[in-house]
């Protein structure tokens, strides 16, 4: 029996969505732990280095601490808003990772299993590639909001509420200058498709850092200020608000949060590799056979990845949390205009 | 009048932002380059300087008997009263008492070192010792045969403010700017 190529395609987007989330939760869970590492080795400390060899088991030893924990809810909480919060903000925070292509096609050679015979198949290392993957995207992200302004609000805690009223107004104001940054490369490739952005970054030549560094830096900003991360995170801020939106929460619906955070910041920094660094196109791809090539541009992809992860947190400890009327002034009065005008050079430079 | 307070003009540079953003970033960089100043404590142990007060030790004669008398000035100089002495006659020729009991709350101990200042013959030393670590109260309160097996644990180290280091001199506080190094030996 000659296994139909459709059942195939969801035969295999189920296994591309169980490798990609594995994948995506262990970096969470690693992330946690490089978080708490570099932040110490740039405080001239070492860090969590005694659960296993260098430390390594450190986040297995959190997940089991956060899943003992009680689960406490506040007595005059909004109980149902205050339970699905976590998973409002956790769940599109991974849905991004669906139209983020990790690396070209792969063939896979006919076989047979089990007396099914698999004819060949051609698939991209993506989930679903989604003629309007940056709407998409932008999407996703702005859906996050929702979860964070109902995570402060439901708590009945004015910290809380304070957290989620200034993660509603930063996100809102930074989400517009993430997405007119995002215009210029639209023009330039003439596709929302993420296929089609990285296909046109094909070579270390036109990749977009070097067509658009306007539109790099303020994506950069405006990805930091979307994921609430320093010198942004007043949504959360300890010494001000005790922890904004997630004050109240703890155990696992806490940590929910800790990992939408973390994907979401995975998720940004997969884009800016996408975006302006190529996707997964890496130098001297040509010299590889079609087979090690695929893993070779696959690798690439991960350390861009991967890099930008470190600059999120190279930052964090570098830089001191902005005052709140900066931010937005920042927002509005400087971002945004550098966005449009970033677009307008961008038209005329396509017209000339 | 109000002082007037005028702001310096922020240059060019300065307004952009970024090259003090990219300076911070290169300076927390540098730093993880730098050697750590972790010490992983139970594999590693900081070098104590000589003077340091940890836990007390009763010393021993030549002959491998208890130095301590019993005369009670170290109870009587304790401020915490964490000392108590229970005194018994010694049988011995060349003194009269010796302690029956000897015994020191460590959870009440301040480590002043009052003790070893007050001792006439010498008897109580404070030593490196800084494992004072039980599970119970009454763990921590240690006798006169914890004591002297402290002594044996610790012979190789000078007595701590005794006679043995000032060299006879009574003097409760070392003077000013003399900080207490190891000596060679690490102790």
């Amino acid at each position: 029996m000659v296994v139909d190529p459709i059942l195939m395609e969801g035969v295999l987007a189920v296994i591309k969505i169980v490798i990609l989330l594995g994948l995506v939760f262990t970096t969470v869970a690693y992330l946690s732990y490089a978080e708490r590492r570099v932040s110490a080795i740039i405080q001239d400390r070492l860090g969590p280095n005694r659960v296993g060899p260098m430390g390594l088991l450190q986040p297995l030893a959190d997940g089991i601490k956060f899943m003992w924990k009680e689960d406490f809810t506040p007595a005059n909480a909004d109980r149902t808003i205050f339970a699905i919060a976590p998973v409002i903000i956790l769940v599109p925070s991974l849905l991004i990772f669906a139209v983020i292509p990790a690396g070209g096609e792969i063939t896979i050679p006919a076989f047979s299993i089990l007396g099914l015979q698999v004819p060949e198949t051609i698939t991209r290392l993506q989930i679903i590639d989604l003629n309007v993957g940056i709407l998409y995207i932008l999407g996703m992200t702005s859906i996050g909001v929702y979860g964070i302004a109902l995570g402060g609000w439901s708590a009945n805690n004015k910290f809380s509420l304070l957290g989620g009223i200034r993660a509603s107004a930063q996100m809102i104001s930074y989400e517009l200058s993430l997405g007119l940054s995002i215009v210029g490369i639209l023009m330039l490739t003439g596709s929302l498709q993420m296929s089609n952005i990285v296909g046109a970054q094909d070579s270390i030549t036109n990749w977009n850092i070097f067509r658009q560094p306007l539109a790099f830096l303020i994506f950069v900003v405006a990805a930091f200020a979307e994921n609430n991360r320093l010198p942004f995170d007043l949504v959360e801020c300890e010494q001000e608000l005790v922890g904004g939106y997630h004050t109240e929460y703890s155990s696992m619906s806490f940590s929910m949060f800790m990992i939408a955070e973390y994907a979401s910041m995975t998720a940004a920094s997969a884009m800016m590799a996408t975006l302006f660094f190529g996707g997964w196109h890496m130098p001297f791809e040509d010299l590889f056979s079609p087979a090690l090539a695929v893993i070779y541009q696959t690798a690439g992809f991960i350390i861009k990845t991967a890099f930008f992860l470190f600059v999120y947190i190279w930052v964090r400890w570098s830089l001191p949390r902005f005052r709140y009327d900066q931010l937005m002034g920042i927002g509005w009065k400087v971002l945004l205009p550098l966005a449009l005008v970033n677009v307008v050079i961008t038209g005329v430079w396509m017209l000339v | 009048m109000a002082i007037v307070v005028k702001a310096r003009k922020m240059t060019l540079s300065e307004r952009l932002y970024f090259p003090s953003i990219i300076k911070g970033m290169l300076l927390t960089l540098s730093h993880m380059f730098k050697k750590k100043v972790t010490m992983q404590y139970p594999e590693v142990q900081k070098i104590l300087p000589v003077g340091y007060r940890g836990a007390h030790r009763l010393n021993k004669d030549d002959q491998d008997r208890v130095k301590c008398v019993a005369c009670e000035m170290c109870a009587v100089a304790c401020p915490a009263h964490c000392i108590t002495i229970e005194g018994m006659e010694s049988g011995w020729e060349d003194r009269e008492k010796i302690p029956r009991t000897f015994q020191i709350d460590m959870l009440r101990c301040i480590f002043c070192g009052m003790c070893v200042e007050a001792c006439p013959e010498d008897a109580i030393d404070m030593t490196n010792n800084i494992d004072l670590v039980a599970i119970t109260r009454e763990a921590m309160i240690w006798d006169k045969d914890r004591l002297l097996a402290n002594f044996d644990d610790s012979k190789d180290q000078k007595g701590t403010l005794g006679q043995s280091l000032r060299g006879g001199q009574v003097s409760f506080t070392r003077p000013r700017g003399q900080a207490l190094l190891p000596d060679k030996d690490g102790h």
